[in-house]
């Protein structure tokens, strides 16, 4: 399936490679450059490129591609898939996904490519069977290591890998038995120019933090499940107990782990938390353009909208931006031409703004195109689509868990048009 | 010397212990002349007797290679620490290994030994990684000794060391393809193998060393299809793949039905007499395909157990069943996969991407699934263009008349965006909508003259190669478009469209005789600096002028065919020669020249504006070869559905296997044991109740006595007992039993057919079975059933009435119960239950009287479906009987009587052509082979009605005669009790308010003022059950819809005198305030 994998960094280098077939020789490449330069921005380089005697399917991550050599017919999502678990793993061992990061642990990144394919066939992808073979690095084990002679690697098979819930290790211990989630929504919007919405929906996930000795088995069940439209689950959800009573019940993979993923029906109404005033114009024949943008908050159920962030592509003949903020500190880069304005919390006496005059290329005509708005903002404290936790119970354990959850929104692909 | 510089930047050795150096610039290094002191040095460290020098040189021998550097220079020195003890180094040492292997092939060799050991090593982790580092070694040599450790591992306890084995058969293929025939064995040995571990595994070599081998499937396809849900995800996508080809080979087409009904009623009108002859066989053949489509279980089954993977958070299994499911399910359920899909878009763009390929060519074929989501596919200015212009695409898909208006709306704001390629996308899919749906022409048209007044080129451009191919399909009534775009020849530089405009002015010159020719004279002014393209365009419109208006033209043509003469071009060169001795009349040209006109102005076709992705479906959704409209290689063709299905019995695994599981979960001991076996998931299906077993597949009908001795609701529980007592009894004491029977039936009905004597033996073979089943228990419990006083009897009035009736009901429920236990067993068919019913009679009288607490079953109406007199005799009544049916917990069970009154026997009965509102779906009855004369007989049919009193139609067929029927159900049969407590009913009560509730006063009718008059009557217009209430002023009663299992609540107060108030809580409106109406008539009569 997956024949080789090259690592390339924003400047076109390729930094590591890896082959788990016979060797594929790295000029491979070259038809992926020739792609790159086609394409006018990074994320536009076609995920998959067909060359004479291969095909190379690639991802984008921190800005690092990850190019996989095909040789012949795979679903290309499985390795898309794979790629981005790769890319999942490496963060989670080393923290961030840098090319330093991959640079400095080189060889831990092969010992865990080595184990993740095995002739090009994902073998181990569990980042709990991972760690029991491979240790992540921390600057205490290497100390040890070093003095001691002792290795990174396991000599056991994991625990994990034989038994039916290969996502947990067996003999997990904890002093502090503690579990919590974390409820995150984001809401994706479209604002029309007059302020009314085209498109609104949440999307939501349930990030848990567990960290229970031995064997618990939870459940996690919800005040109002019907909420829930649509949902995608780790794999350690028992899906038929779902089915028959909306019930989260689960054997948790020790550690961070996404739950539960879910979109919230569409017949519901979103509510949306934010109203945005905005006055973009540009007069013909004059060098001046006027901007004028007021945020305020509305439905917000009396909690505050927090870590507010505008940002707006300019359109290409606007020189500079001139500008005042009643609150927070802009931006505007003249090159890329992105104007960002970062509000923090809207106080709902007095709106925050930004007001003030664009210069304009003079002697260029008007431009045609008006910006869209992106608007970045938290909620603390409410799942805006209203789900709320009911109990979460532990079975097959004596001990009594600590247990928090926590609830936020945020926005997520929010745009208004003007 | 490529190796040299990738020692030149590691830094020296021994002071940086245990960080691999790799972080450093690599321009720094090159000092040539220290390299072979640093070879030397990396040896010496491999030499060495410390495990920690050796770690690090191997980590900065990994750390080269991660560069691709070359380190095989190294070979000899890393190679002897193959069996070094640290396993750390032993695994980089692997990794070199495997590496370089192949360059050093003699060297390798040197390694071998050690894995042989390894490979009998005590612990599997050792054992299995050698195997791996064997297999990948490629060296030819090593051929036969890989050979012999995948045969030996294959058949290791460790399922993890299998596993491995069936990484290594691909690995040995593509060394040595030879040895194909002795891999297919070890693949067919590991393909029978029970662990989920290995199946994904497995199922990955056989796609990639047999995939033509369909044949090893037949044996293991019910077990992978029952395994898939625990199998690890990435083994779940290649192992839906291979089904997916197999079902193709090995099904029937689920929509065949659907383009045949067309065909054949088109048939019944024209092809009746005429041509006999030759329509004889097409008919033959047309009416071997009409035989009544029927799902094979098989196919079924990987439907089933397919559809919860589309909640898997693995993009790749995601899109895997959803091309299972676009390319084999029928067309009625493909619907459920466009919410994943949908739901897949939230994720990274490289997912995006191909999932908006695979929405795009699903859109083509099945427009309406993805409909609802039309918001979903609505552009952001964020989106990378590859991913608007494919989210183009599928609006483009997915627009009609309906929604139309609002997607051109929003292709407004696209046009106005700053992503000039996307603008350009956009227009073209304005053109598409316009010539796909008539209606919006006119305006689609008008807001693109409007973009030729834009100011980016590039817009105005794409506009006019639009424009042109829209007017191209009505040019008489648009000249006033086509003479503006004449006036933009002289802004418009952009040579596509001063192409476009070109020829749409000459091929419509009769149009604009005025303009035309000055256009010409423009353009012959500026010829010389045109792009070929407009060049040859202008030579075209010369042309067309000279023939329809020579007069004025005739100097510029000539004039621009002189031009054209000397161009660098040889195009426009060969053109303009071609085009002179066409149009210009000389005494040497041929008769050509006499048809120049209808050469150059024959009506042409206007250009069919299509979607690239069109006809894509012909490759297998998800693939690579999809994605690319290329086939790639080792695609494996999807095949097409077989006219006819090969045999299903293939798939059967030996009796011996299936029966020995009956026994093991009819006693409850033994089941118990059984389930410690069941993985992980399947365990806690059990336990959740009737509905999950009917949805686990083959498992259910294993066992489906074992799930209704679990199950929650108690009335199955007594019936259950009771059959097992009446079974054994019947058995045991066979010719007693039978006397007594006959004189029963005798009284019942005079001349039903004597056959016992077979069945007798038939049912023999059930004997053993049922024999061990709970004997003393239900003995007991029957015991207890019958003493147990009765608490609410029913009114004797009603009781007199029904009597007869309810006798017969009860006795059929059994008949439905012991039908299904016994058709498990292989040898008992559809004959022996005549004589169960029978054998039940005796026992009636003590049923009726313990069931009315408990199953209200207490009135079943009985309606008729079918008229003896129009049926020919053949008289056919149906009823609810209000039992869960069994092979599927969303279906309402459906009673059918057959009465043959006719003096002939009635053969083949059985159910065709069922005609559904979306989303219902029908089980049909087993065929019955035959009805004797004055014989009835009873099947249980299954209709999922989908919540709603549309009424199912289908053919009722005999061997002779079809009946057009239809059965339509009372909205308080949709339904089915639900046993719950005063404060959970009052809990749900408090949820479903406001909208969801509709009261009604009343006024009780006179024969049902007391409490058990009220209860009654409720029950019997809606299958709900009675809730314990506190008060006795309320009569409260529960129930879920049978289909989407909504809660339905009902609650009757009385007040003084007869006055009472009805209310219903139920979530779907429609079935409230029908449900209010039932029982309000039921009440008040």
């Amino acid at each position: 399936m997956i024949h080789s994998l090259f690592l390339v960094n924003s400047s076109g280098d390729i930094f590591l490679e890896k082959h788990w077939k016979s060797v594929v020789s790295r000029s491979v490449c070259d038809y992926f450059f020739e792609a790159q330069e086609r394409a006018s921005e990074p994320e536009n380089v076609p995920p998959v490129i067909p060359t004479p005697h291969h095909y190379l399917i690639s991802v984008l991550r921190h800005r690092i591609y990850f190019v996989a050599v095909i040789q012949s017919e795979v679903p290309p999502l499985f390795v898309i898939e794979f790629l981005h678990r790769v890319v999942d793993t490496f963060q989670d061992y080393f923290g961030l996904c840098t090319e330093a990061a991959i640079k400095d642990n080189v060889v831990v990144v092969y010992e865990l490519l080595e184990e993740m394919l095995d002739n090009g066939f994902p073998l181990a992808t569990e980042s709990n069977i991972l760690k029991e073979l491979i240790k992540p690095p921390t600057i205490l084990r290497t100390v040890v290591n070093t003095i001691t002679g002792s290795t990174n690697v396991g000599e056991q098979l994991p625990t994990g890998q034989l038994s039916v819930v290969p996502w947990r290790r067996t003999g997990v211990k904890y002093t502090n038995n503690e579990a919590y989630f974390d409820v995150v929504e984001e809401i994706d919007a479209i604002i029309d120019k007059s302020g009314s919405t085209i498109t609104a929906e949440i999307q939501g996930v349930i990030d848990a933090c567990v960290k229970l000795t031995g064997m618990p088995d939870l459940t996690l069940s919800f005040m109002n499940p019907r909420l829930l439209d649509d949902v995608s689950f780790h794999p350690c959800v028992r899906f038929k107990r779902w089915e028959a009573e909306r019930i989260l019940s689960f054997i948790p993979p020790d550690g961070n782990f996404r739950l539960l993923s879910y979109h919230v029906s569409s017949q519901n109404l979103v509510a949306i938390p934010v109203y945005v005033k905005h006055n973009i114009t540009f007069r013909e024949g004059s060098s001046q353009g006027r901007f004028e943008l007021t945020l305020g908050p509305k439905q917000t159920m009396g909690k505050a909208v927090e870590s507010v962030l505008v940002s707006s592509q300019l359109p290409r003949g606007v020189l500079n931006a001139n500008l005042n903020a009643s609150q927070g500190t802009y931006t505007f880069d003249p090159v890329t031409k992105l104007l960002t304005w970062d509000v923090g919390k809207i106080n709902p006496q007095k709106l925050p703004s930004l007001k003030g005059s664009m210069s304009l290329q003079a002697g260029a005509s008007k431009p045609d195109e008006n910006p869209t708005i992106i608007i970045q903002f938290k909620i603390q404290q409410m799942a805006i689509s209203g789900l709320k936790v009911n109990r979460l119970d532990m079975y097959g354990e004596k001990y009594k868990p600590f247990k928090g959850i926590k609830y936020m929104t945020k926005a997520g692909k929010f745009q208004v048009r003007t | 010397m490529s190796s040299g510089s990738g020692f030149g930047d590691e830094k020296g050795g021994s002071s940086s212990v245990g960080e691999p150096e790799y972080g450093h610039d690599p321009a720094s290094g090159g000092i040539f002349s220290s390299d072979y002191k640093r070879h030397d040095d990396l040896k010496e460290m491999l030499d060495s007797n410390k495990d920690s020098l050796k770690l690090e040189a191997m980590k900065r021998i990994v750390a080269m290679i991660a560069r691709g550097k070359n380190a095989s220079d190294l070979f000899p020195a890393v190679v002897k620490n193959v069996a070094c003890k640290n396993i750390e180094v032993k695994k980089l040492v692997y990794v070199y290994l495997v590496r370089y292997a192949e360059e050093q092939q003699d060297l390798a060799l040197l390694s071998i030994s050690t894995f042989q050991r390894g490979l009998k090593d005590p612990n599997q982790l050792i054992r299995a990684s050698a195997l791996r580092v064997l297999s990948s070694i490629r060296v030819t040599i090593i051929v036969p000794i890989m050979m012999l450790a995948i045969k030996e591992a294959a058949s290791d306890m460790s399922p993890y060391v299998r596993k491995t084995a069936a990484h290594a058969i691909p690995k040995l293929y593509s060394l040595d393809p030879e040895q194909k025939d002795q891999l297919i064995e070890v693949i067919e040995k590991l393909l029978a193998d029970k662990t989920t571990l290995v199946a994904g595994s497995v199922v990955m070599a056989f796609e990639e060393v047999c995939p033509e081998r369909i044949d090893l499937i037949h044996k293991n396809y019910r077990k992978l299809c029952n395994l898939l849900i625990d199998v690890e995800e990435w083994g779940q996508v290649v192992i839906i793949n291979m089904l997916t080809r197999y079902a193709r080979t090995q099904f029937l087409n689920p929509n065949v039905n659907e383009s045949l009904l067309e065909e054949s009623g088109e048939k019944a009108f024209y092809g009746s007499d005429d041509e006999e002859g030759k329509e004889e066989k097409a008919e033959a053949a047309a009416l071997a395909k009409r035989k009544p489509y029927v799902m094979d279980p098989d196919h079924r089954l990987l439907l089933r157990n397919t559809k919860p993977l589309l909640q898997s958070r693995n993009a790749a299994v995601v899109m895997a069943v959803a091309q299972l499911y676009f390319h084999l399910a029928p067309k009625a359920e493909v619907g459920v996969i466009a919410k994943a899909l949908v739901r897949l878009m939230r994720s990274h763009s490289e997912v995006q991407y191909v999932v908006l390929q695979n929405v795009a060519t699903m859109t083509i074929k099945r427009r309406g699934m993805f409909e609802p989501y039309l918001k979903s596919f609505y552009i952001r200015s964020t989106d990378p263009t590859q991913i608007k212009i494919l989210k183009l695409e599928v609006l483009t898909n997915l627009a009609n008349e309906t929604n139309i208006s609002t997607i051109l709306r929003e292709f407004q704001t696209y046009i106005k965006s700053m992503d000039k390629d996307f603008v350009a996308a956009t227009i073209q899919a304005i053109g598409r909508c316009a010539t796909n749906i008539g209606e919006v022409r006119d305006t689609c048209l008008n807001g693109l003259v409007q973009l030729l007044s834009n100011r980016d080129e590039l817009v105005v451009a794409e506009s006019v190669v639009v424009i042109k191919k829209l007017l191209q399909m009505q040019p008489e009534q648009h000249s006033d478009i086509i003479k503006h775009m004449a006036k933009l020849t002289d802004n418009i530089q952009v040579p596509m469209a001063r192409a476009s405009i070109l020829w749409l002015i000459g091929e419509y010159c009769e149009h604009v005789p005025k303009i035309a020719p000055d256009v010409l004279r423009k353009m012959a002014k500026t010829f010389t600096n045109e792009e070929d393209i407009v060049k040859l365009q202008i030579i075209n419109l010369a042309a067309k002028l000279y023939l329809t208006n020579s007069k004025q033209t005739k100097l510029l043509t000539q004039y621009v065919l002189n031009l054209a003469k000397y161009d660098q071009n040889y195009d426009i060169r060969d053109r303009a020669r071609f085009i002179r001795q066409l149009i210009v009349p000389t005494d040497k040209s041929g008769a050509l020249s006499k048809y120049a006109k209808k050469l150059f102005l024959a009506l042409k076709p206007a250009p069919v504006l299509e979607s690239p992705f069109k006809d894509r479906d012909h490759f297998q959704l998800g693939s690579l070869s999809h994605l690319l409209n290329a086939k790639a290689g080792g695609y494996q063709e999807l095949p097409d559905w077989p006219e006819t299905a090969p045999d299903p019995s293939v798939r059967n695994v030996e009796v011996k296997d299936s029966v020995p599981e009956w026994t093991k979960c009819s006693s409850r001991e033994k089941r118990k044991e059984k389930k410690v076996e069941k993985p992980f998931y399947s365990d806690s299906e059990e336990e959740s109740g009737p509905t999950e077993s009917a949805d686990s597949g083959n498992q259910s009908n294993q066992c489906w006595l074992s799930f209704h001795v679990l199950s929650k609701q108690n009335y199955t529980r007594v019936f259950l007992t009771r059959i097992c007592c009446l079974i054994k009894q019947s058995l045991l004491s066979g010719a007693e039993e039978k006397n007594r029977a006959q004189k029963v039936k005798g009284r019942r009905s005079g001349s039903e057919s004597e056959s016992e004597e077979e069945e007798e033996s038939e049912s023999e073979s059930s004997r053993s079975e049922s024999e061990s089943e709970s004997e003393s228990e239900s003995d007991t419990d029957a015991k207890k059933k019958k003493k147990a006083p009765v608490t609410k009897p029913p009114p004797k009035q009603a009781k007199k009435e029904s009597k007869k009736e309810k006798k017969e009901m009860s006795l059929l429920d059994l008949d439905d119960l012991i039908y299904r236990s016994f058709k498990i067993l292989p040898s008992v068919t559809l004959h022996s239950f005549p004589q169960l019913s029978r054998l039940h009679l005796l026992k009636s009288p003590l049923l009726t009287t313990s069931c009315p607490t408990i199953a209200p079953s207490g009135s079943v109406k009985t309606y008729e479906l079918l008229h003896r007199i129009t049926g020919e005799g053949l008289g056919v009544e149906y009823c609810f009987s209000r039992q869960p049916f069994s092979p599927d917990a969303h279906m309402v069970a459906v009673q059918i009587m057959f009465t043959n009154n006719t003096n002939a026997e009635t053969k083949n009965l059985h159910v065709e052509d069922p005609k559904l509102q979306s989303g219902m779906r029908i089980k049909e009855f087993p065929e019955i082979e035959l009805l004797p004369p004055g014989e009835m007989v009873t099947v249980v049919m299954g209709i999922d009605f989908c919540d709603s009193t549309q009424a199912a139609n289908f053919q009722l067929c005999t061997h002779i005669r079809k009946f057009f029927v239809s059965i339509q159900p009372p909205v308080g049969e949709l339904m089915m009790p639900v046993f719950m407590t005063e404060n959970e009913f009052k809990k749900e009560q408090g949820q479903l308010m406001g909208m969801n509730e509709i009261s009604e006063k009343l006024t009780l009718g006179e024969k049902c003022q007391n409490e058990h008059g009220i209860v009654q009557r409720v029950t019997s217009a809606a299958n709900v059950s009675r809730v314990p209430c506190g008060s006795d002023k309320e009569c409260r009663f529960a129930g879920k819809t049978v289909s989407s299992g909504i809660l339905v609540l009902v609650t009757v107060a009385t007040k003084e005198e007869r006055a009472a108030q009805l209310t219903v809580n139920c979530e779907k409106m429609v079935i409230g305030t029908m449900l209010v109406k039932d029982i309000l008539q039921a009440l008040t009569q």
